[in-house]
């Protein structure tokens, strides 16, 4: 019973939310009502009795991953609504079939797979996040291993990429310099 | 709550995402967009996971989450970079070779 109330909430909540993200024009409403969507998200993570990733959930979308667009945005002019002009009907017409078709086949394939085999069964006596550690150090050992490898790289990455001229320090230089500096980037 | 229940709202989830890749102009709103697809796979597989009593779609959305962040970190860097030097995140600046 609470679970069917829960469902349907957050449900609407998050379609609410991510629907906020989509339509807005202004792009700060948009970051906003993406973080409260990815916490709600996470409310279905707990109901399916997957905590671990409700937890990873929080903390690494809400906490990492808005926080980086909250900085990243201070690098554009974010309060100025970016002018779209929306053409070729054709494109979307002949994608949307495709979604739709797609759709059909999403909603088929539990039909298909309903004589699946657990490969790795849950245990429940052992709780999620130990479940979780000792499949995740086992069997996916060396995805983990290469997981973390991208991360170093997409960071190494990140940092040569948005730290370019770093090293200038705009408060120790007079105005007219900055003036420059800035007219050089825009060129 | 049925299997179903779950992957329906997970395409409901996906499609507002796609609306979002289809129809905004503006970079950063690509980038949410796809923010908002990752998430729905995350529920479907999550769901999948619990009804068929395997861990296999709970460690497919670990690694998800991971690419989504090294996704962010890369995206980032890569659009603060475009925006230096254009002045502009829209869509229509990246079109730079008309032939």
């Amino acid at each position: 019973m609470f679970e069917v109330i829960a469902f349907y909430l957050f449900a609407f909540l998050t379609i609410a939310m991510f629907s906020i993200t989509v339509f807005t024009k202004n792009a700060l409403y948009a970051l906003s009502s993406l973080a409260a969507g990815m916490i709600f998200i996470s409310a279905f993570f707990f109901l399916l009795e997957a905590d671990f990733l409700g937890v990873v959930q929080i903390i690494v979308y809400t906490g990492a991953v808005m926080a980086l667009y909250a900085f990243g945005m201070m690098f554009f002019d974010s309060i100025n609504d970016v002018t779209e002009k929306i053409s070729s009907p054709k494109v979307v017409f002949v994608l949307t079939g495709m979604i739709a078709l797609l759709v059909v086949v999403m909603f088929a394939a539990p039909i298909i797979g309903e004589n699946a085999q657990a490969f790795y069964p849950v245990h429940p006596e052992y709780g999620n996040a130990q479940d979780v550690g000792l499949v995740l150090f086992t069997k996916y050992l060396i995805p983990f291993e290469v997981a973390a490898v991208m991360l170093l790289v997409a960071m190494i990455g990140g940092i040569i990429l948005a730290g370019k001229k770093m090293d200038i320090s705009y408060t120790e230089m007079e105005e007219q310099d900055i003036d420059k500096e800035i007219g050089k980037d825009i060129k | 709550m049925i299997l179903n229940d779950y992957l329906i709202l997970s395409t409901i989830i996906f499609v507002i995402g796609l609306i979002g890749v289809l129809r905004r102009k503006n970079l950063i709103m690509l980038f949410f967009a796809t923010e908002i697809m990752l998430n729905a796979v995350n529920i479907a597989l999550a769901a999948i996971s619990k009804f068929h009593g395997d861990l296999t779609g709970q460690m497919f959305a670990f690694f998800i989450i991971a690419i989504a962040a090294s996704e962010v970190a890369i995206g980032l860097g890569l659009l603060i970079l475009w925006f230096k030097r254009r002045n502009s995140i829209d869509l229509d600046t990246l079109q730079s070779m008309e032939g």
